[in-house]
């Protein structure tokens, strides 16, 4: 009986959300009365596996196999239900990463399980956990309850706070996997990146950043001035820059840039997980939008329920009186 | 080629929603739907590629008999006919549920693509089309950003995280969820709307299907977010609110 915590690396580099999954793992066994195991996965990752074992685990397992080395769905699943049938675990936890998104339900398929992907939060209660997630974006929360075991569980980068290793030893046991070639079907190429970003988003101490709710190109303008007014760095949530109203090196969240700068105006943003795990660092949070039920202002500290074509116009007037 | 685009019916993304009495799911009187966003761009994702490749484009949708609605859209779009696993009461089945229903009704089509979103705008688990390709026994790839047909294979571009990205290439039949935002979504013209109305919907009551939809996952409570910050809300006209604004971002916030 244990709960099992998927740590994931990329070519010899941990992913930092892994040591989150792993905080929710102690806290998923704490509730059940069972010890973590860490789970890493490759070929040839002693090191990391040295630096797993820094942290208080029961024991991290390790499957090391040549063709691990680069990661594709069908060698991740397999591998992995090998470690899952072997364990019996009574939860198995993931950080809910792109590479996650991509195996683990096929893993939690495969073994006839439902895998409750993107929790945010944990309630536990006489030995039983609830699990909290988000729905619709953000505007609506719900208590999942998952009947038997293993549970397959990934949390939400941000949700849970990594703890740090305690400078111990982990027990280290190495899990041989069966693998063969021709049960990896995707042929994988080296990952690359389009282009070397110009603007550094992180170091930015005000950033104005846009949403949908500009509905035109034409009308950035507005948000422009604010930005002017106040030496701020113009960024925008996803879907302006997939219109290419603002460059895709503007973008906030995920799939773009993670930003804590001093003052975050987030302008017509609905405040999906997606763009809040970008900017939810920031100092202070001020949200404006038509919409009062827009998750942006569960993150916000000011929040402003208006016409923003209105309001942003007024505000950088105010600014400007302001710095003079 | 046979295509075959899975989609899903939601809530209209301004929806105002209500919990219902029993705190289980949405109060659905009054309520507005859509297709889900992300499934648009894979069905535009999947007219295309028919555009490329020819063959046939058949639309999927497991849901109550509202979702006939998200059904006429894609064949007005370009879908040559519609599978409809017609399911009963508000129609929420968790993603094992759904794929479960979806994979019995697609596997005897045996096609050669299946294209999804990556995922809904009402659960946001992103699980069913990668649920779907298990069960069906397929390769899979997630979060596409560009398909490229090969002779009986199939290069994609992938987005990782952090601005990376990176091609894989997977044998036929193959599922795919595709990223929103990369293509222009089309409108229905008239002739496309007139014409759906003449194409084939094959309805399919979900108890015929056999499958297995009980959720091991269950929702047990459904509620507003509780705030993790204390947010202060400003009110009044324009002016007042930025004056107020800036007061508080300089001296209480002090940031400015």
């Amino acid at each position: 009986m244990s709960v099992l915590v998927a740590l994931e690396q990329r070519a010899g580099k941990w992913n930092r959300a892994s040591f989150e999954a792993l905080a929710a793992g102690e806290k998923i066994a704490a509730a059940l009365g069972v010890p973590v195991q860490a789970v890493v996965l490759g070929a040839q990752v002693e090191t990391l596996t040295q630096e797993a074992a820094g942290y208080v685990v029961e024991k991290v397992l390790t499957a090391d196999h040549p063709l691990l080395r680069d990661y594709t769905a069908d060698g991740y699943t397999a591998a992995f239900e090998q470690i899952v049938r072997s364990v019996h675990p009574e939860a198995v936890v993931f950080p809910h990463t792109y590479q996650v998104r991509d195996y683990g339900p096929k893993l939690a398929t495969r073994l006839g399980r439902p895998f409750v992907s993107d929790v945010v939060d944990l309630k536990a209660e006489n030995g039983e956990i609830r699990l909290v997630r988000q729905l619709f974006q953000g505007k609506l929360s719900a208590d999942v309850k998952v009947a038997g075991s293993p549970q397959f569980i990934s949390v939400q980068a941000g949700a849970f706070r990594a703890g740090t290793p305690g400078g111990q030893s982990s027990p280290i046991e190495p899990f041989t996997v069966t693998l063969e070639e021709g049960q990896i079907r995707a042929k994988s190429e080296a990952p690359f990146r389009e282009a070397q970003r110009s603007v550094d988003l992180s170091a930015a101490d005000v950033i104005v950043s846009v949403g949908r709710g500009i509905k035109d190109k034409e009308n950035l303008s507005v948000v422009e001035e604010l930005a002017k007014a106040l030496g701020a760095e113009l960024a925008a949530s996803r879907p302006i820059c997939d219109n290419g109203w603002l460059p895709m090196e503007r973008q906030v969240g995920s799939s773009g840039q993670t930003v804590a700068p001093k003052i975050y105006f987030a302008v017509g943003i609905s405040g999906a997980i997606q763009h809040l795990v970008g900017m939810k660092g920031s100092k202070t949070i001020v949200a404006i939008n038509k919409d009062e039920s827009a998750p942006i202002f569960e993150s916000a500290d000011y929040g402003v329920v208006g016409d923003l074509f209105e309001i942003v116009p007024a505000l950088t007037e105010e600014i400007r009186k302001t710095k003079g | 080629m046979k295509i075959i685009v899975s989609v899903k019916q939601v809530a209209a993304r301004d929806s105002a929603l209500r919990v219902n009495g029993a705190g289980a799911w949405l109060d659905e009187s009054g309520l507005n739907y859509e297709m889900n966003e992300p499934d648009a761009y894979a069905l535009e994702e999947a007219l295309q590629l028919k555009e490329k490749l020819g063959g046939e484009l058949i639309a999927v949708c497991a849901g109550p008999a509202r979702a006939t609605q998200t059904i006429r859209e894609a064949l007005a779009k370009g879908a040559d006919r519609a599978i409809h696993i017609e399911t009963g009461g508000d129609g929420v089945l968790d993603p094992l549920a759904a794929a479960r229903l979806l994979a019995v009704a697609i596997a005897p089509e045996a096609p050669d693509f299946v294209l999804t979103g990556l995922q809904s705008d009402d659960l946001g688990y992103g699980q069913t089309g990668v649920v779907l390709a298990e069960l069906l026994g397929y390769a899979h790839a997630t979060i596409v950003m560009e398909v490229e047909p090969l002779d009986k294979l199939v290069r994609v571009k992938r987005e990782l995280e952090d601005g990376w990205f990176q091609h894989v290439t997977l044998p036929l039949p193959a599922v795919l969820t595709i990223q929103s935002g990369i293509k222009k979504l089309r409108y229905a013209t008239l002739m496309g709307i007139k014409k759906a109305k003449t194409k084939e919907v094959k309805i399919v009551p979900a108890g015929d299907l056999n499958a297995d939809l009980a959720s091991q996952a269950e929702v047990e409570r459904v509620y507003l977010p509780e705030r993790s910050k204390q947010i202060q809300m400003l009110t009044g006209d324009p002016k007042h609110v930025a004056h107020e604004l800036v007061e508080k971002l300089k001296f209480e916030a002090r940031v400015l």
